[in-house]
């Protein structure tokens, strides 16, 4: 039975247009459809990587070649998306008005990592109560009286905090990489080994992520600030590709 | 009969450049009982004297927790008071909700600085009966601040709002160079002191007629009322009429035991 009234005398959908990326003006009529939301991200990003160490850090690899999906919010907190980019944009757009408006007040106070991180998760739940979620996994990471600050929070609203975030496909490849080297280690980890770090899982990453490529940008954030690299690539190694027998 | 021509209403200017209703509403301030705050280093503390409408009647309550970091003291119309601290309050909770931040003190003051002086600007309103005083702790430290029916607000060392506050401002004139290192013992003697200042000849101040606020780094708003207040009381000492003033000339303020 199909359960879609739109569809009901159409020919049978199963091998035409499965993620409805064709619009069909008939059957998406303004005056007699109700109204849609989004119902699955268009342009996207893969995984983005964060854990602390001595200071804090972060990683993320781009699922276009140079998108940028790493964002500077404030002085001392970054902003790192996956998922729908036009969302990322819009979300960008209103952190970047409240931080204005913050700036202007003019009065000695400024919106911190775990502020604006709080600010975010509840317009990502407020939107999700909506029916009309932003579809992005977040991860807001930056450094707030003298600590480093990791937070996600994700289409659902869904929230938390801890020392190695990931997001994406990384959920299942690079969590536990990152928990290995990181947990109970956070102020030891030097940055030299935080940027190996980087690097390695990011290589893992693109050799398993089908939809990624070994091009990835770096986020430091320390009591000086942020810094985010320009766009670099985990270098990667083929040479047992000769090997393999059993493909074409 | 003398009338005034230019006072019916809020919109109106007299040629002097006075608008006379505005003047009227900080009138009412100075009908109110006094109030009186402090501020030192790291803590900030209010200090108000109630008043009872005769014997059968309780004392109306002079202060207002607003939030774990902010409460206030009033001077005027008590109900203006509860409409302001109630925007207070809801103001407070959405710093909470939406930034995980206590209120910023600076933010909320010059917010009901803009709300007051929408009152004295357009026709067919009133300005605010009543004056605050907001003591509050943020991350940049304590405050303390006067805010009036005009939409004026200014920051204070120490400052006093109501009824015969003059004395209590020229005691703390005085002494407020001294606050700023002040324990919060010392800071609630010398609040006392110009409190006191602010009574009749005849009267006394004692723990039903008296309250204190108390905020600080790392510690929360706290009120103290009733039988609390007999230790700073007897802090204060005997409260005869001249030795007040002797007393409050430099002497350490702990010794008056």
């Amino acid at each position: 039975m199909d359960h879609f009234p739109n569809y009901w005398g159409m020919p049978p959908q199963e091998s035409f247009d499965r993620y409805n990326i064709f619009q069909d003006k008939t059957k998406n009529n303004a005056i007699s459809d109700p109204t849609t939301n989004t119902k699955q991200p268009i342009v996207t990003g893969t995984s983005v990587i964060a854990f602390k160490y001595k200071d804090a850090s972060f990683g993320s690899l781009a699922r276009y070649r140079e998108v940028e999906r790493l964002y500077p919010v404030g002085e001392y907190t970054v902003l790192a998306s996956s998922g729908d980019f036009s969302d990322f944009q819009y979300v960008k757009h209103t952190l970047d008005k409240i931080m204005t408006k913050e700036y202007y007040t003019n009065d000695g106070h400024i919106l911190g990592t775990p502020h604006i991180y709080e600010y975010l998760s509840q317009v990502m739940y407020h939107r999700r109560s909506k029916l009309n979620p932003l579809w992005n996994a977040f991860v807001v990471g930056g450094y707030h009286n003298g600590e480093g600050y990791l937070g996600y929070v994700n289409l659902l609203g869904t929230t938390f905090q801890a020392s190695t975030i990931t997001t994406g496909i990384g959920m299942y490849m690079a969590s536990p990489l990152l928990r290995k080297a990181v947990e109970g280690h956070e102020d030891t980890l030097t940055e030299a080994e935080a940027v190996d770090l980087v690097e390695q899982v990011m290589r893992v990453l693109y050799y398993r992520d089908s939809q990624s490529i070994n091009r990835y940008q770096r986020a430091k954030i320390t009591a000086q600030g942020v810094e985010i690299s320009p766009l670099l690539s985990a270098p990667t190694d083929w040479s047992i590709g000769k090997d393999l027998r059993g493909y074409q | 009969m003398n009338r005034n021509q230019y006072d019916n209403d809020i919109s109106t200017w007299s040629p002097q450049g006075r608008i006379y209703q505005v003047e009227y509403a900080l009138e009412a301030v100075k009908q109110g009982s006094a109030a009186v705050g402090l501020r030192s280093k790291t803590h900030a503390i209010l200090l108000a004297l109630k008043r009872s409408s005769g014997e059968l009647a309780s004392y109306q309550n002079k202060l207002i927790r607003i939030d774990d970091h902010l409460g206030i003291a009033i001077a005027g119309l008590t109900s203006d008071a509860r409409v302001l601290s109630n925007f207070m309050r809801t103001e407070a909770m959405k710093s909470k909700i939406m930034y995980n931040r206590p209120l910023p003190v600076y933010r909320i003051v010059s917010a009901i600085g803009d709300k007051s002086q929408v009152n004295t600007q357009n026709y067919g309103r009133r300005p605010y009966g009543v004056g605050l005083l907001v003591i509050g702790v943020d991350e940049t430290g304590p405050h303390l601040y006067e805010t009036s029916p005009s939409g004026n607000f200014l920051e204070y060392y120490a400052i006093s709002i109501g009824g015969r506050s003059q004395s209590a401002k020229t005691y703390l004139e005085h002494n407020y160079e001294s606050f700023a290192d002040a324990d919060v013992d010392e800071l609630i003697v010398h609040g006392l002191r110009a409190l006191h200042a602010t009574l009749q000849q005849d009267k006394e101040l004692n723990t039903l007629n008296c309250s204190i606020g108390i905020v600080g780094q790392g510690q929360k708003f706290e009120m103290i009322q009733d039988v609390d207040l007999q230790r700073y009381l007897d802090m204060l000492g005997p409260q005869g009429t001249g030795d007040q003033a002797a007393a409050s000339q430099g002497e350490a303020p702990m010794d008056t035991e």
